[in-house]
């Protein structure tokens, strides 16, 4: 590890230097120092550079452990030519200045990596040509280097600071104008810089969500209908007005279909602590009208999407002529694989804390998305969203589930019932129960292969209630974006490929979590290929690049098939095939695959996975006991994400990608009966611990000069079945239900 | 009632229920955040401190158990943020959201105060009650194994001052 910079603290969430509006947070870590500055110059909204020199960056993405809150104004700094540790990181307030705050989609250094650039190279350009004019010298002649611009002809130099009052009068440069650093003279991007939150996590000084507070605050604990559109009936909260510290309760309403991300509804038990609002909750009687969902169950529903999965569905993709070659075939193969509901269960559970005052609503949450709070909480307060003041702490995990701000909403309507501040805090029971499920799916495949087991045919469906349920209430179908995710993409140069996809109702809300539609579909369609390559007796990895086929980039338009792609044109992202046979190279070639002895008990799996435009390999070594105990000594992942700016956060988000990948393979499993959820917390959804998680997880990052992908999600999709392959290479046993805990290994 | 105890070395007194659990008198009643409500069923470990220097969940703990006992939590294992494991979270970049870190730290602290050389499977066993959902053990163990090297070539283990003893 490089560590090029000293690590200070730097805190600042409450945006004062561009928000204006004080803000107390009692005694709380969240005080910034940034008003002690004089007047800052703002070249553009995400920088501003005082006349003492601090240049303050603004991070308008949110943390939740990415690293994006340290790459991207590090970035910025970079082209700034600023140095580091003059530099204070503020988050910003949800606001549309920004462009899109929605930290989701694996998407923050993709979507913003030009724009930040530019903002960086435009204050620096600022700078010199103030410089230059201030000696009389030709702005050809100064340049910026670390925190002042010098010209070296002369010897003169003047710190960033001296340079605001002059630099805020040059004329913005044009885009044509700007240039950028060259890598080379990176200081950096490319280098480990720790995160800017890393001293005060260590130190328990990190302010997540749950740790918002604000003077005069009251604590709520909401009971909720157990069945997803359940009606409040009647309910009795005497005895709970009993419990020391409660103060009342309040009622919210129920939602109106379609869900989107409005509050459930429910009784809110408010009190002076967190524990007495908890405890005031348990002795609630309360009564629900459950309504159509309270027949809900998960196994009968799991047989209904395998039936829908058997006959001939919507279809989605096809390539030339998949029956005729089903009867040409040598041998037909088929296989069905399932994948259960999820909860994103990030450690942090959904926490907020609202004030209502005089029309307007300041919130402080762990939020993926403060855009969506103002308008989700704007709606719900019918206010105008400008009126909703979103302040964005750091976020105990996402995964999904907090871009989605029903939590929020929660605090602000029962802050505006009671006229005072609220914070309302989620139990993990709540968490578990009232989540946006990662959605169940049921896949159907079927292949046919010529004499050498070579495919000549593939056809896959899949079956799942949609995400897009949850703003449609009529929606059956899969939208583009689960599509585009491993079910009209395959990267087979098979001649005959036809996908279809079923339709599915949903009972319980469902919402994306990390890598989305790729769980299931990487899982099918990975797994698949495993058993044909099995089934033809060839090496897997040598069966898997021969199905790939020669290097290409897809022509989804001319086969005629829509692809979502990221919402990004392929011309800049095109599915490139040669990238993803040297991940795959590059994963088995670490691992020693070619080599590798598998014994009784012990082997290899490979899986390969293109999503949010990033190529991953990963080749996953098992060890099964003969208690049937599943081990993972060793994970090797090989990625091609383009271009990188922080490597070590990039190794991080993959390494973390195996253990929620391992989650999802061994364990995870959500389940219904009379429309309850059955699980509640780790003890019954557990996620992977420690001694269960791989003991070692490398990272090999192909060197690229693509564009910049995604690095947060793409992760996920090959480890279940990677997982899963070298189980079957190590004990003879397929796999084609998630989590693997439910069948017996020997 | 009022109950008094320890906290980092400050004696506090709470007037609270006595079945309020220590999780939500540090975090509530104490301004102290740094320890996490992660399940409030002794099912995560983020809310890990010391009782005398033992790990205890504080979010199962009444508060009453804990009546003149010494609580150490992360904010106080060391005043500087330089506690060996500290400098070694640093050092290898641990935490992705952090939410975990603290109670992670925590259980570290107590595992090397009793095992200054701890193997893989004695760091395992010791975390396995630590869940850490974006997936950072892989550093987490790098980093308990790094703490401990420091810890052994210092001339005094800061370990033993903060353990209650
Ligand atoms: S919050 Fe105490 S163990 Fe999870
Ligand atoms: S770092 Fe996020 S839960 Fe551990």
């Amino acid at each position: 590890m490089s560590v090029l910079v000293t690590r200070q603290s730097r805190r600042g969430f409450l945006g004062q230097m561009f928000s204006a509006g004080t803000l107390i947070l009692g005694a709380g870590p969240l005080a910034s120092s940034a008003a002690q500055s004089p007047q800052p110059w703002m070249p553009n909204v995400f920088v501003g550079i005082a006349p003492n020199g601090l240049v303050t960056i603004i991070a308008h993405r949110s943390e939740m452990g990415t690293g994006i809150r340290t790459a991207l104004p590090m970035l910025l700094a970079e082209e700034l030519e600023a140095d580091w540790k003059r530099v204070k990181v503020e988050q910003a307030l949800g606001n549309t200045k920004y462009g899109s705050q929605n930290t989701d989609g694996s998407c923050s250094i993709r979507d913003f990596v030009d724009v930040i650039k530019e903002s960086g190279a435009s204050a620096r350009l600022m700078l010199e040509r103030a410089a230059a004019a201030k000696w009389g010298v030709p702005a050809g002649e100064v340049e910026a280097r670390n925190h002042e611009v010098v010209h070296t002809k002369s010897g003169k130099k003047a710190g960033f600071g001296e340079l605001v009052a002059l630099a805020a009068k040059q004329p913005v440069p044009k885009k044509e104008e700007l240039k950028f650093k060259p890598a080379s003279a990176y200081r950096y991007v490319g280098k480990d810089v720790p995160i800017i939150d890393q001293d005060d996590i260590v130190a328990g000084k990190g302010t997540f969500g749950m740790d918002a507070r604000v003077p005069g605050m009251v604590y709520a604990s909401i009971e909720r209908s157990p069945v997803y559109g359940g009606v409040l009936k009647s309910f009795d909260d005497a005895a709970a007005k009993q419990v020391k510290g409660v103060e009342g309760t309040v009622v919210i309403e129920g939602f109106k279909p379609p869900h989107n991300f409005q509050a459930l509804g429910g009784v809110a038990v408010i009190a002076n602590s967190t524990w007495a609002a908890m405890q005031g909750r348990k002795k609630l009687k309360v009564e629900w009208d459950s309504g159509k969902n309270a027949t809900f169950d998960s196994a009968a529903f799991k047989k209904s999407l395998q039936t829908t999965a058997r006959a001939p569905q919507k279809v989605v993709r096809n390539v030339g002529n998949v029956d005729a070659a089903f009867s040409s075939a040598a041998k037909t193969i088929e296989a069905e694989y399932y994948v259960p509901m999820l909860s994103h269960a990030p450690m942090e559970p959904p926490v907020a804390v609202a004030d209502f005052k005089d029309g307007k609503v300041t919130c402080w949450c762990p939020t993926q998305n403060p855009q969506a709070v103002q308008e989700t909480v704007g709606a719900a307060l019918g206010i105008k969203k400008e009126d909703v003041i979103c302040h964005v702490t750091l976020l105990g995990g996402g995964f999904g589930r907090k871009s989605k701000p029903d939590y929020v909403a929660e605090a602000a309507l029962i802050s505006k019932k009671l006229g005072k501040p609220v914070k309302v805090v989620w139990s993990r029971e709540d968490d578990i129960r009232f989540d946006f499920y990662h959605t169940v799916a049921a896949m159907y495949m079927k292949a046919g292969v010529d004499q050498q087991g070579k495919p000549t045919a593939w056809l896959q469906r899949s079956v799942f209630p949609s995400i897009s349920s949850t703003f449609d209430a009529s929606s059956e179908y899969g939208f583009d974006v689960e599509l585009g995710m491993g079910l009209v993409d395959t990267p087979w140069a098979i001649p005959n490929q036809r996908a279809e996809n079923g339709p599915a109702k949903n009972h319980v809300r469902i919402g994306w979590m990390r890598a989305v539609a790729n769980i299931y579909h990487a899982f099918g369609v990975h797994s698949f290929i495993d058993e044909l390559a099995a089934s033809a007796g060839r090496d897997r990895v040598e069966y898997l690049l021969a199905t790939i086929g020669a290097d290409r980039k897809i022509d989804f338009e001319a086969e005629g098939t829509k692809f979502w792609n990221n919402g990004q044109p392929l011309d800049k992202f095109p599915f490139d095939t040669a990238r993803l046979r040297r991940v795959i190279q590059l994963a088995a070639e670490k691992s020693g695959w070619a080599n590798y002895k598998p014994t009784k008990g012990r082997a290899l799996g490979i899986a390969a996975h293109r999503s949010f435009l990033t190529y991953v390999a990963a080749v996953v070594e098992v060890e099964v006991d003969d208690k049937g105990v599943v081990r993972i000594p060793r994970v090797d992942l090989a990625i091609d994400a383009g271009q990188i700016i922080h490597p070590d956060r990039v190794k991080a988000q993959f390494e973390g990608a195996a253990v929620f990948g391992t989650s999802i393979a061994m364990m995870g499993e959500i389940t219904a009966a009379d429309g309850r959820i059955q699980q509640s917390n780790f003890h019954n959804y557990p996620v992977a611990r420690m001694n269960e998680s791989p003991m070692i997880t490398n990272v090999h990052i192909v060197p690229s000069n693509a564009a910049h992908s995604g690095v947060g999600e793409p992760g996920v999709p090959p480890i279940a079945p990677a997982i899963t392959n070298a189980i079957f290479a190590a004990t003879g046993k397929r796999i084609r239900e998630l989590p693997i805990k439910k069948t017996k290994l020997v | 009632m009022e109950i008094r105890l320890n906290v980092n070395g400050k004696a506090v007194a709470v007037d609270v229920p006595p079945n309020m659990p220590l999780l939500w008198v540090l975090r509530d009643e104490l301004d102290q955040c740094g320890t996490k409500f992660g399940c409030g069923a002794a099912q995560c470990g983020a809310c890990t401190v010391h009782q005398d220097g033992a790990p205890i969940r504080s979010c199962v703990t009444p508060i009453s158990s804990v009546a003149g006992k010494k609580v150490t939590t992360i904010e106080g294992l060391s005043p500087t943020g330089s506690h060996p494991l500290q400098l070694a979270w640093q050092e290898f970049d641990v935490p992705q959201c952090g939410y975990c870190q603290a109670g992670q730290i925590m259980t570290a602290a107590a595992l090397l105060a009793k095992n200054p050389n701890p193997s893989d499977a004695d760091i395992d066993s010791a975390l396995d009650g630590n869940l850490c959902r974006c997936g950072t053990y892989l550093r987490i163990r790098q980093a308990v194994h790094r703490a401990a090297e420091l810890m052994r070539t210092q001339s005094s283990n800061p370990l033993r001052t903060t353990a209650g003893k």
